[in-house]
């Protein structure tokens, strides 16, 4: 599947395209199949977004992965500081990036 | 310490203000992310793998403990309760909001400091030595001529747009503990038979993915022509630099394709026309800034002893403290790198604790070094054990400078966009994994860059690791026998490349190796030099 993800303007946080605005959390992303181009310049026009590019991806049981370990680091947040990451109270969450 | 004049003070605060609009325009939607980014990187604002990132500068790496303290502040107020060292001297805080960038440039203009020119392909803050006006071993401060070089440089308007970004270097000593000759631009302070000063020029050196040992192409410019064969030296590179490719566009590469020898030649002719424009900052300028990089009030009469009885003191001393040029004083360098930790980050609270104590017992000062540690450079031997004792208790007095675990390591694919591996992770389980031998081992270099810029050093580490991306997958390269300093070399790679694991194992196999066939008093580096990369192989790859 192809999602789309970028970083919020005002703060930079990751961001990522779940069909009707954008989420802080990967597991919202939506495949957007042909229309990656369209969507990209109407949502970073309108400034909800910034540096926004599409990106391949993976759904299954666990949700969308994204396919490079980069922006897998970019969903969770560093591996070396779990406290920092979209999930900080469960130890083993760094185990999905790697 | 240099202090602003009105004029510095003003630039500044006029930066500030010009930043300022620019973000609102861009909120407001009146300039596109293309325009703006240009302006946000022109005041160190880069976007990240998870925010925007600013990177403050920090000249020579010299900081009061007022301005140290407001590095703090900045982390809790702005960012997530720490900042990270760099390995220019600089901080980088990772979780910035836009919003808030122009308040926090108004909170470091409000200690005369700044993010300026801490990006772009400009002249960046010049290094020097981090024990420099405390070493005995130097021909005189080079911070006063790092300084001139910073006011000669920033907004200097011919070199806003250089071919790449250009960075520059002081040291004042035969030692080098800036890595001089691995800089656009290295410049040593010496001092001639006459007595008289001068710089010797060493251009064309640099790390990323095309190291290069900067060669010496003038042993003597009088230091009151210091700036102008500077002039010389960027104009020429401002004229033929590649422009046309981006990987070959660094003053390195032009210096090795024309050869030495012809851009000297070059340089020379452009400096005897400069000379006619009398472009040299007045001598009374260096003697102003000079002024106030005077000796503090340093005491005569102190007494050299040191009560060494609590053993992790006296481990402490021996590997974190240098010799001062006054009796009666110590260098102390507090490592970043404990076992297990991130190298370079400190919490807001240590980096408060770090100006708190700089103010106390170092004459308001301390430095950052390109290895990721900060110096107390003018300690009182005896004050040097109730400094100690605060250190530890903030988890500050790790005994390990210049040791396996004092590892330079960039931030790697945790939170760098360029980057194609992690370098933390790798970092950390070496630290851990070695810490029992570190002492043993002693001096071993180590640094880890997450990709080919190199902003790790791994060219120039005793044991350099590079992290490689192999079709997705985190894979490092292992290089031996780099070094900086008088001796510097460009490390090689090993062979193939190793998993996490495999790398860490490398690694001790490689320390291995070494204590094996250590003679005597021979450190890592000198251990290979003499018995090259043969058996280190054959160790690894078996």
């Amino acid at each position: 599947m192809k999602i789309l993800t970028g970083n919020d303007l005002k703060t930079g946080a990751v961001t990522w395209w779940d069909g009707v605005q954008w989420s802080l959390h990967v597991e919202d992303a939506v495949d957007v199949g042909e229309h990656a181009d369209t969507i990209l310049a109407r949502e970073q026009a309108t400034r909800r977004v910034n540096a926004a590019y599409a990106i391949e991806a993976v759904k299954d049981e666990d949700g969308v992965r994204p396919a490079h370990i980069k922006d897998r680091i970019r969903a969770l947040g560093p591996t070396v500081r779990p406290d920092l990451t979209l999930k900080p109270a469960d130890p083993a969450a760094g185990n999905w990036v790697i | 310490m240099y202090k602003y004049d009105t004029y510095d003070q003003q630039q500044v605060n006029a930066r500030v203000e010009e930043f300022r609009d620019q973000v609102r325009r861009r909120l407001e939607g009146h300039i596109t992310e293309d325009q703006f980014k240009p302006l946000r990187l022109m005041n160190g604002l880069y976007l990240q793998l998870h925010a925007y990132m600013l990177r403050v500068a920090v000249p020579y790496g010299t900081l009061s403990g007022a301005q140290m303290r407001m590095l703090g502040h900045i982390a809790d107020k702005y960012d997530r309760g720490y900042g990270h060292f760099t390995t220019r001297q600089n901080i980088q805080y990772n979780w910035i909001k836009l919003e808030d960038a122009p308040d926090i440039l108004a909170d470091l203009a409000s200690v005369e400091m700044h993010a300026i020119q801490t990006s772009g392909n400009c002249i960046r803050n010049t290094t020097s030595d981090q024990y420099a006006g405390a070493v005995a071993d130097e021909v005189v401060d080079p911070r006063p001529y790092a300084e001139l070089i910073r006011q000669w440089s920033t907004f200097h308007p011919e070199f806003s747009f250089l071919p790449r970004k250009f960075k520059m270097a002081v040291i004042a000593s035969d030692t080098d503990r800036a890595a001089m000759r691995l800089h656009d631009i290295g410049i040593r302070i010496v001092r001639n038979e006459a007595g008289e000063l001068g710089a010797a020029f060493y251009v064309g050196g640099g790390m990323g993915r095309t190291p290069m040992i900067a060669p010496c192409i003038r042993e003597w410019v009088p230091i009151d022509q210091m700036i102008t064969y500077s002039e010389a030296c960027l104009r020429v590179y401002n004229r033929y630099g590649r422009r046309d490719n981006k990987y070959k566009a660094r003053i390195k590469i032009l210096v090795h394709e024309l050869g030495k020898d012809e851009y000297a030649r070059q340089v020379e002719e452009e400096f005897a026309h400069l000379l006619t424009l009398s472009i040299e900052p007045p001598l009374a300028e260096l003697e102003r800034i000079k002024a106030q990089f005077a000796d503090p009030p340093f005491e005569s009469g102190l007494s050299d002893d040191l009560d060494r009885s609590d053993p992790d003191f006296a481990l402490w001393i021996d590997a974190n403290c240098l010799p001062h040029k006054r009796p009666g004083y110590i260098a102390a360098t507090i490592s970043l790198k404990p076992v297990g930790g991130i190298p370079g980050d400190a919490s807001a609270d240590q980096i408060r604790l770090m100006g708190d104590l700089a103010e106390r017992y170092s004459f308001d000062e301390c430095r950052v070094t390109h290895a990721q540690n900060v110096v107390l450079p003018h300690v009182r031997k005896a004050d040097l054990f109730a400094l100690w004792q605060q250190l530890d208790a903030a988890g500050l007095a790790t005994a390990n400078l210049d040791q396996i675990g004092d590892i330079i390591a960039c931030p790697g694919l945790d939170y760098c966009s360029l980057a194609n591996a992690r370098s933390i992770p790798v970092a950390q389980k070496i630290s851990q994994r070695l810490a029992g031998k570190a002492r043993d081992i002693g001096e071993l270099k180590l640094k880890i860059s997450g990709c080919i810029n190199a902003c790790g050093h791994h060219h120039a580490g005793h044991i350099g690791i590079l992290g490689v991306d192999k079709k997705g997958v985190e894979n490092y390269q292992l290089l031996l026998g780099g070094c900086e300093g008088a001796d510097t070399s460009l490390g090689q790679i090993t062979g193939p490349g190793f998993d996490e694991d495999g790398i860490v194992d490398a690694v001790e196999t490689a320390t291995g190796v070494y204590l094996s066939n250590r003679q005597g008093t021979e450190r890592f580096i000198d251990t290979y030099r003499r018995i090259g990369m043969a058996p280190f192989k054959e160790a690894i790859y078996g």
